[in-house]
């Protein structure tokens, strides 16, 4: 049964998220054949970002360009995307599981009254059913879920569904929708950036953490050069952030983000049972920590016993010559 | 001021999951308050004590869970609401969930509603900002600040590790991130004062809600384990060759670099 989906892709510092283009991926499943319609806001002109998003394989595309949406807020954006819900009627709407994603499905899903499967690792279409499998328990289970009734609803994880591959060669149109946005009872006054180099913890592809074993602030340097040859954000143990060696915003695990990196590299963690429900699903995982009795190396493909302030820094020298050499 | 706090009761974060007949089993484990939603009632106990008025603590669930809202109670919530489902549902979602509650603020009259930011079992992070929309309450997630004066609410909000500063205005429905408060442990004269404090029992009856206007939209087939990972290489010699050697599995073995 072919279904239209819209995909609501998200920009972030000028750019388009890529978990938006994964979500286009995710539509494909999801509309057995039936028109992709990507959706776009913001304040700046769009048109080249909904190229972006036909060339990731949408088959058109919808902005809504306005001052309000300068900044996200829940009602400017829910108004914007429930004009084009309204125009579109569609069978599904799919978006990534980010801040914004959060934010506004639920309110979304609660205007029109439907259901909506959060956080989806992965979809799949067996007989007429769209099955969506997700974390439970912070990844200590996963449950497969369907819509029952209405539209299929759903916010992807970044990192885990792959996006198709970029082609010029896919054409289709671009439009924009006109939408007054009103009565926005809540202004953004500031936004204070305190994320690492821009790469966003739930979706680096490559995470450094640190526990209670980085001793201090400063401790973190080793990681934070680690991170940097390697293109990845660094991240941290409750242990961590409760010694105040760094901000709660880095705290993976059951209580803070649940990521899925290609390489997590845990450095003096010692791997409780919380810490490893918010990691334990990355694709390789490589401990370092001078305690070989520790938790952590249960969880590992690969570990080190030794001192992290001596081998970190020896990885990172190994490779950046690597990357030199490559 | 007019507080309400939506609470939940979920297994400890220290219990290991096992499924018994394809659902999570139950028996044996503790349970806790949903520990964001701990963020929530603290806040909302500290509103109070600044602004004056009431806190009331409300959760959907079964008997057990008078467990958990007598706590809230001890940490200093003034009354508490059970909605008692154990009867009506076999099954619901976050529709249903927010149906229920929506019918239930219906005469409430609430200034500000606090809720967990996510819970961590299901973790869908839905209910908050959907029965936001329900009530046309201002709403505003994961916030890590407050501080409310007349009407207007200055916020803090975590974004993916950013900080957002907003403005907005009351009625409003937030929810906690962590980092918002550090929720106080009940007292003993606390845990003796909950024990006469108002514990309110209500069914669907009650809130003129029928079986079918709840139904779920969701439905989950099937819940499993991952595969229990096995213990990977440990590897062996100076420091300088485990660090060459695990580049080397990096990128040829593991094909991540």
């Amino acid at each position: 049964m072919s279904r239209k989906v819209l995909v609501i892709g998200e920009v972030r510092e000028g750019a388009l998220r890529n978990v938006s283009f994964e979500a286009i991926a995710a539509a494909k499943t999801m509309s057995d054949g039936g028109e992709i319609v990507g959706v776009l806001c913001g304040s700046d002109d769009l048109t080249n970002m909904g190229k972006e998003l036909i060339y990731y394989g949408a088959d058109r595309v919808v902005t809504v360009q306005s001052d309000q949406l300068a900044s996200y807020t829940s009602e400017g954006y829910s108004q914007a995307l429930m004009a084009v819900i309204d125009d579109e009627s569609p069978e599904g709407i799919v978006m990534g599981h980010t801040a914004i994603g959060k934010d506004v499905t639920p309110k979304l899903a609660s205007k029109i009254e439907t259901g909506l499967i959060s956080d989806a690792v992965n979809i799949e279409e067996t007989g007429d059913n769209i099955v969506f499998t997700r974390p439970i328990y912070s990844g200590k289970a996963f449950e497969k879920k369907i819509i029952t009734d209405g539209l299929i609803f759903a916010t992807i994880r970044p990192n885990n569904i792959k996006a198709l591959d970029r082609d010029e060669g896919r054409s289709g149109e671009v439009t924009a929708r006109e939408v007054d946005i009103k009565d926005l009872r809540t202004v953004i006054k500031d936004v204070i950036r305190k994320s690492t180099e821009g790469v966003d913890l739930s979706e680096a592809n490559v995470i450094i953490a640190g526990g209670r074993g980085v001793k201090s602030e400063d401790g973190f340097k080793p990681l934070e050069e680690l991170a940097e040859v390697l293109g990845g954000a660094v991240g941290a143990s409750r242990g961590a952030c409760d010694a105040e060696y760094c901000d709660y915003s880095l705290q993976i695990g059951q209580t803070g983000k649940v990521v899925t990196p290609d390489l997590y590299i845990a450095c003096g963690i010692s791997g409780a049972i919380q810490h490893l429900a918010g990691m334990s699903n990355s694709k390789v995982i490589v401990a370092i920590n001078k305690d070989p009795e520790a938790n952590i190396f249960n969880v590992a493909d690969y570990g080190i016993v030794g001192d992290l302030f001596d081998v970190v820094p020896k990885l990172t020298e190994e490779i950046k010559q690597i990357k030199v050499n490559a | 001021m007019n507080i309400y706090v939506l609470m939940k009761r979920t297994f400890d974060t220290e219990e290991k999951i096992q499924i018994d007949g394809g659902r999570i089993e139950e028996e044996g484990a503790e349970f806790i308050i949903n520990p964001y939603d701990e963020y929530a009632i603290e806040e909302a106990i500290q509103l109070r004590d600044e602004h004056g008025g009431e806190v009331t603590v409300v959760t959907i669930g079964e008997e057990e869970s008078e467990k958990q809202l007598r706590t809230a109670l001890a940490m200093g919530a003034d009354k508490a609401v059970l909605i008692n489902t154990e009867d009506d549902l076999e099954e619901g979602d976050q529709y249903t969930t927010v149906k229920i509650l929506e019918a239930f603020f219906e005469d409430k009259e609430a200034d500000l509603i606090l809720a967990g930011n996510v819970a961590i079992d299901e973790a869908s992070g839905q209910v908050g900002p959907r029965l936001a929309e329900r009530l046309n309450f201002s709403c505003a997630t994961t916030i890590t600040s407050i501080s409310v004066d007349g009407d207007k609410a200055q916020i803090e909000r975590d974004v993916e590790g950013d900080v957002e500063k907003l403005e907005t205005s009351l009625p409003l429905l937030v929810t906690c991130q962590q980092g918002l408060n550090e929720p106080r442990y009940p007292s003993l004269p606390g845990i003796m004062k909950a024990k006469k404090k108002p514990l309110e029992e209500l069914e669907l009856d009650d809130l003129d809600l029928e079986e079918d206007d709840v139904e779920a939209k969701t439905k989950t087939i099937e819940i499993y384990l991952p595969p229990e990972k096995e213990a990977g290489k440990v590897l062996e010699g100076e420091v300088d060759d485990q660090v060459k050697e695990l580049v080397s599995l990096l990128q040829n073995e593991a094909k991540v670099l």
